[in-house]
């Protein structure tokens, strides 16, 4: 409508259908940063809020320092509960890989009786509510006298992290070409040497990835933990507890930090892989 | 010999764990949910009567909640759909050599913890957050609303918290429609929208189906945002739970609970992917 008129009456176009035109144009590109915006925006916010000068109670912006950044374990509590939740995680993340892994080869390698009852197995754990497998875990040890703590922590991570490493691995071995094997079984490698000298190189990215993937899962999760720790404070659960009188500024240190890590090792991924594959 | 025997070595022990610290534990909780308190007994003892009365007394008393967790988590799954299905679209197919970088940017935020960005959130709209005065300064919303503590703060929390599960796969499956098809259905006169409807969004129905379950499976059973950004208006049945188990010590209506909404959600699930016909997920 309001380009023909337009078109009819003054032969420059005018800013409105200009502005209407570059829209079209670059509506894609204004919806990836409106879309980015909103996903950025609690990350932006826990980083301004770590410079916060806030001493206990981090809700209202009261000056800038470096002091949270200086002295991370300036809240004692907060460096626990992190201790707490590297040790779970790096506990969960080898047991969980180790095990994932294996079942990705028995599945993805093998041919055998009762592979989709297994796929199945694999897939339950990832379609039930966390609060459940939480609650179901607690009942156990609580029926065979099990304290809930450090081990059944671990324990209930692993459970549902082995998963996420077998559907992970599952799909690297899946996307290898299989002539890679054939070839060196050619060159008269056997078996072993096959699977240590091709196959396993092949699929360690993959099983990187799961690692990496099962340690963020389980240095994440409150949930299940919450149900199984007993007194064990790990990170999520100290933010949960410390939320209703306001979390110390330390706190956005060390999630701004985890950030920051993350976002490192994944570009680092990257760029390893883009050499490799030159 | 060996060969038959090789799969269902690396299965034992990875499937041991899960008999013991899964299965055994669902089972567990199903003899649970039928027992009753000791005739006086502490409380937190209970004995085995089979009682499946606990479920229909467990659910009518929590119904409200129940629908709460559905509804809430079906909104918060749809938002999710419409705010990621553009996003994993324009990183396929519009960003070109930057399409690693997107994706990375996606994932990004949920290096934080979800706690932290849940309590952010809370501040972001509470009183002393910047949107509220912005949006009353404009007269979007009256001096009295509040954001936080309503159902609104709950939603979108959810679904700002499980949108990377939304993102992922839709990219995914969208990454991998051959762009030629597109131009065929082009070149066949049709125009962006009936290629829509016609080519891109059936190629990408895996990407929805496996998007849309990780987001409602979550979203169902949590009680997180419920917690931080709602209010006792707006509890879920996870928040029910949680206090069964840790503040009444009431353990067999919440294994009751639990079984409940495990069973609802596997039956809409197995409904679910029947009817969008996709099998494989795993």
């Amino acid at each position: 409508m309001s380009k023909k008129i337009a078109d009819a009456t003054i032969p420059t176009i005018p800013l409105a259908a200009q502005f209407q035109r570059w829209f079209g144009r670059n509506l894609i590109r204004v919806y990836m940063v409106l879309a980015f915006t909103y996903l950025f925006i609690p990350v932006a916010y826990t980083f301004a809020f770590s410079f916060n000068d806030s001493g206990k109670s981090n809700l209202i912006w009261k000056g800038f320092t470096l002091d949270n950044w200086k002295n991370p374990c300036g809240a004692p509590e907060v460096c626990n509960a992190l201790a707490n939740s590297i040790k779970i995680g790096l506990l969960a993340t080898i047991f969980s890989t180790i095990l994932g892994t294996m079942i990705a080869f028995a599945i993805g390698r093998h041919k055998f009786k009762g592979r989709s009852t297994s796929n199945l197995l694999i897939f339950l754990p990832m379609a039930t509510p966390e609060i459940v497998l939480g609650a179901s875990l607690l009942s156990l040890f609580l029926v065979f006298k099990i304290n809930p703590g450090f081990w059944p922590t671990v324990i209930a991570h692993v459970m549902f992290c082995i998963s996420f490493v077998v559907v992970t691995v599952k799909a690297r071995i899946a996307s290898l070409d299989p002539r890679l094997e054939q070839a060196a079984m050619d060159l008269y490698a056997n078996e072993f040497q096959t699977f240590r000298r091709v196959t396993l190189p092949l699929v360690a990215p993959g099983i990187a990835g799961a690692a990496l993937l099962a340690f963020s899962l389980s240095f994440d999760d409150f949930i299940i933990t919450n149900f199984n720790s007993g007194t064990v404070i790990t990170f999520p659960k100290f933010v949960y507890t410390a939320a209703a009188r306001g979390i110390p500024a330390q706190a956005n240190v060390i999630g701004s930090g985890m950030f920051f890590l993350a976002l490192a090792i994944v570009i680092a991924g990257q760029f390893i892989n883009r050499r490799k594959a030159r | 010999m060996g060969k038959i025997r090789t799969p269902y070595l690396l299965l034992l022990p990875g499937f041991g764990f899960l008999f013991v610290f899964f299965i055994l534990p669902i089972l567990n909780l199903a003899q649970t949910s039928t027992q009753t308190p000791v005739g006086g007994g502490d409380t937190g003892q209970y004995e085995q009567t089979f009682r499946f009365q606990n479920y229909i007394d467990a659910f009518v008393e929590n119904k409200e909640q129940f629908g709460r967790s559905f509804v809430y988590a079906l909104i918060a799954t749809l938002l999710a759909l419409a705010i990621s299905y553009p996003l994993a679209y324009a990183i396929a197919f519009k960003s070109g050599k930057y399409k690693n970088f997107f994706l990375v940017l996606v994932v990004a935020p949920f290096f934080t913890s979800f706690l932290l960005r849940t309590v952010a959130w809370k501040q972001i709209l509470g009183e002393e957050g910047f949107v509220v005065p912005t949006l009353r300064s404009v007269g979007i919303i009256s001096e009295s609303t509040t954001l936080t503590s309503t159902a609104f703060a709950v939603v979108m929390g959810m679904t700002y918290n499980f949108l990377p599960f939304m993102t992922l796969p839709l990219f995914a499956s969208i990454d991998r429609i051959d762009p030629r098809t597109l131009e065929a259905s082009g070149d066949l006169y049709a125009n962006g929208f009936t290629t829509f409807r016609k080519v891109t969004l059936p190629l990408s129905m895996p990407g929805v189906v496996a998007g849309t379950l990780l987001t409602f499976i979550p979203a169902a059973g949590d009680y997180v945002n419920a917690a931080i950004l709602g209010s006792p208006n707006t509890k879920m049945i996870g928040n029910v739970i949680e206090s069964r188990y840790f503040k009444i010590v009431d353990y067999p209506t919440a294994a009751a609970l639990s079984f409940t909404l495990m069973a609802a959600i596997l039956i809409l699930v197995t409904v679910y992917i029947r009817k969008a016909g996709t099998e494989e997920l795993v």
